[in-house]
């Protein structure tokens, strides 16, 4: 049936699985997306804050061939395969955190709310050397209504200060902006609680408007 | 070489969901977590019998997709097989519809687990 290779490396995923179970009670899938463009670190940070070795998996959707930009035309349909990445942070006995690496091209966005509908927010990763790969997210986000904060995986090299990041990526004043090394963890773990506690500040703002 | 090996084999994919391209059943999240509430019997589909014994603990869509090596849209329909024939329960996430923003209890909970990483 299946290749050898193939069984091979679905045993592994099986035995990860089985190392790190999650707690007979949970109840509660939470997810949280990482965002960004290719080589910008999404699997690094995921990697970096993850109970689990980072997982891979696809999704593939058909539609109608309209505003995708290789739409197999002929037959007025497409599929498309979204590839991506996640690992998970168990919250407590009935909470699981999710985190996706999903890529931030427009050819993906039109899955966003078949993908990740309920997802809590997402962190959009940033790299200076190119930062246009982010003002289609950044723009898609907004359009969404989904909660998101900016990091900048500094990978050494010419500095600019989240300032100058800030103005580049015309960004509202109320998107925290944020300086992380996506390697490691306690500056992922940083990332994501700047993301959850703007959130909250979110829900503050809820509650006297 | 593709991470997923379906890619290369679309027969598989036709094979596994006996011909079929969606799920018709409840849907599936992809953090849905399953439970299987039963033993694989002798003569079950074999992503069946992989599902449920994946599924002893409570196990993600999405895991249980990356560990069949198999893309969620065809586990779903695995996945609605089992569901339908009684053999896994879902337990569904119970995040807010969109552009709602989660409970400040949920957060607090978040927050203090990521403290503690």
């Amino acid at each position: 049936m299946h290749s050898t290779a193939c069984d091979d490396a679905a045993e592994a995923a099986v035995d990860e699985n089985v190392r790190a179970p999650l707690h007979q009670s949970a109840d509660n899938g939470l997810k949280i997306v990482i965002v960004g463009g290719f080589g910008v670190g999404k699997t690094t940070m995921v990697r970096s804050v993850s109970e689990i070795r980072p997982l891979n998996t696809e999704e593939t959707m058909t539609q109608a061939g309209v505003g995708v930009d290789d739409p197999a035309g002929v037959e007025g349909k497409s599929t498309t395969t979204v590839a991506f990445d996640f690992g998970r942070i168990t919250i407590n006995e009935r909470t699981v955190l999710y985190l996706f690496g999903a890529p931030g091209q427009e050819r993906f966005w039109f899955l966003w709310d078949r993908l990740f509908a309920g997802t809590l927010g997402a962190v959009v990763l940033v790299d200076t050397r190119r930062l246009h790969d982010s003002w289609y997210a950044i723009d898609r986000l907004e359009a969404h209504g989904m909660p998101f904060v900016v990091a900048h995986n500094d990978f050494g090299g010419e500095r600019h200060t989240l300032e100058q990041i800030r103005d580049a990526l015309d960004l509202s004043p109320g998107v925290p902006l944020v300086a992380c090394d996506a390697r490691d963890r306690e500056s992922s773990k940083q990332v994501l609680i700047s993301l959850v506690r703007h959130l909250y500040a979110l829900t503050a703002q809820d509650a006297t408007a | 070489m593709s991470p997923l090996g379906p890619d290369d084999d679309p027969d598989r994919l036709y094979t596994v969901t006996g011909g079929r391209s969606r799920a018709t059943g409840g849907a599936f999240d992809l953090v849905t977590l399953i439970v299987a509430e039963c033993e694989p019997a002798p003569g079950m589909q074999s992503e069946h019998v992989r599902i449920l014994e994946l599924a002893r603990r409570p196990t993600a869509v999405v895991e249980l997709s990356a560990a069949l090596r198999l893309p969620v849209s065809v586990v779903r329909i695995l996945l609605t097989d089992l569901l339908d024939t009684g053999r896994i329960t879902a337990r569904h996430p119970r995040t807010p519809a969109r552009a709602e923003l989660p409970e400040p209890d949920l957060l607090k909970e978040v927050l203090d687990a990521l403290h503690r990483l």
